[in-house]
């Protein structure tokens, strides 16, 4: 069979149209799984904390233990209770077992008390990361504080540099631990353990490049705090309400 | 230049050994290091993964009220609207996904109430507290309120 250019030509025209065709037709049908929905690039996690509605009542960090299956005496999160007495230079803070079950009463009327509900400040330029030799330690694209278990020495630099005191060392894995802001839950459209209970909602996760976040609106609204904001760590931990004295 | 090889003989050995253990230190780290390193910064984004796949033990809300529509409707129209279900009654997901895989167990009612209504110094002046000594004379809780609306 003799084949011409002419018929070589609309032969491999046609052959292209066809193959074009059924790549359309498999992006359309999309043979393959649907990709996750969750993009990190539209994300910039943080949370505030409204220290006037903080009942010390110790639900958070129940909900933290659960959910994280933190070892019983260490903490990811925690509450302490400050009680402030004039002219004293020292507040008198307290937190039996990082409030776990609440705390007994206080039952001193006229000292300034208060509960300050603690976990990691998700800080955007993060002491903890810097130090990490390893590159076990890292702020993720959308904004959370993240340990990578399987490349952790286990050396502590990022527990001694945490200014917060935020991450211990797992007592069976012998790498770092800390509050992962429930990655796991806040990519899958869940918001965190401690603040789904939080019974006063004195804490609540927020999304700062999410437009639509009530966030916007509270932080012009009120005035606001970080923890130790001259140690430039950028925290996204936001606190209502914050006494000079909390450290 | 056999002369020359000879005198500088003591430079170029060295210098091979040096070539050939920098190539085999660039062969190792290539081998060790995963390939996509660095893809967002100094860390594997592969521990993104490792960290998204834990698993979830708190269920939510909205997903308790799905079924759970009646206690949901009582606890609107009181004061513990805004409480979680699972706030009091724990983390039950396993319950969410296959409700007979977990029967949720009763809340030990005077631990529960104590915790958050105790009367404390540092609590908020406005959040309704008791001294549950004097309040009820033991009795528990429950027997006077109803947890879902708490009002009597």
């Amino acid at each position: 069979m003799d084949i011409s250019r002419r018929d070589l030509f609309t032969m491999g025209g046609k052959l292209l149209i066809l193959a074009s065709v059924g790549a359309t037709l498999e992006q359309i049908t999309g043979s393959e799984e649907a990709p996750d929905s969750y993009k990190m690039a539209d994300h910039w996690w943080g949370m505030i904390i409204d220290i006037g509605k903080c009942i010390g009542c110790g639900n958070c960090v129940r909900a933290c233990s659960n959910e994280n299956a933190v070892p019983a005496g260490y903490f990811r999160t925690w509450v302490e209770r400050y009680q402030i007495e004039e002219g004293k230079e020292n507040p008198r803070v307290d937190s039996p077992n990082g409030a776990i079950d609440g705390f007994p009463r206080a039952t001193d009327e006229h000292l300034k008390s208060f509960f300050v509900p603690k976990l990691c400040n998700q800080c955007a330029d993060s002491p903890c990361v810097q130090v990490c030799p390893v590159g076990a330690t890292f702020v993720s694209p959308d904004g959370v504080v993240l340990v990578d278990e399987t490349y952790c020495l286990g050396c502590r630099y990022c527990v001694q540099a945490c200014p917060y005191g935020c991450r211990y060392l797992h007592p069976e894995k012998n790498t770092v631990d800390k509050c992962t802001l429930c990655y796991h839950r806040i990519t899958k459209g869940l918001t965190t353990a401690c603040c789904e209970n939080c019974p006063t909602g004195a804490r609540w996760l927020v999304d700062f490049k999410n437009p639509k976040d009530p966030v916007h609106e509270f932080l012009r609204r009120n005035k606001v705090q970080v923890l130790k904001p001259y140690m430039a760590t950028k925290a996204k931990v936001y606190y209502k309400d914050l006494d000079g004295s909390v450290r | 230049m056999r002369r020359l090889i000879h005198e500088w003989g003591h430079l170029i050995r060295p210098a091979l050994v040096l070539i050939a253990a920098m190539g085999l230190f660039l062969v190792l780290r290539a081998a060790v290091i995963p390939k996509d390193f660095g893809k967002y910064g100094h860390y594997r984004p592969g521990a993104l993964d490792l960290v998204r796949s834990r698993p979830i033990r708190y269920a939510g809300q909205e997903t308790c009220v799905m079924c759970h529509d009646d206690e949901a409707k009582t606890r609107a129209a009181g004061k513990h609207a805004h409480v979680a279900c699972e706030a009091c009654h724990g983390p039950l997901a396993q319950h969410a996904g296959d409700p007979a895989s977990v029967t949720p167990k009763l809340p030990d009612v005077a631990n529960l109430c104590r915790r958050c209504h105790e009367k404390d110094a540092a609590k908020p002046k406005d959040f309704p507290q008791v001294v549950t000594a004097e309040h009820s004379g033991g009795a528990a809780c429950n027997s006077c309120h109803q947890p879902h609306n708490p009002h009597l």
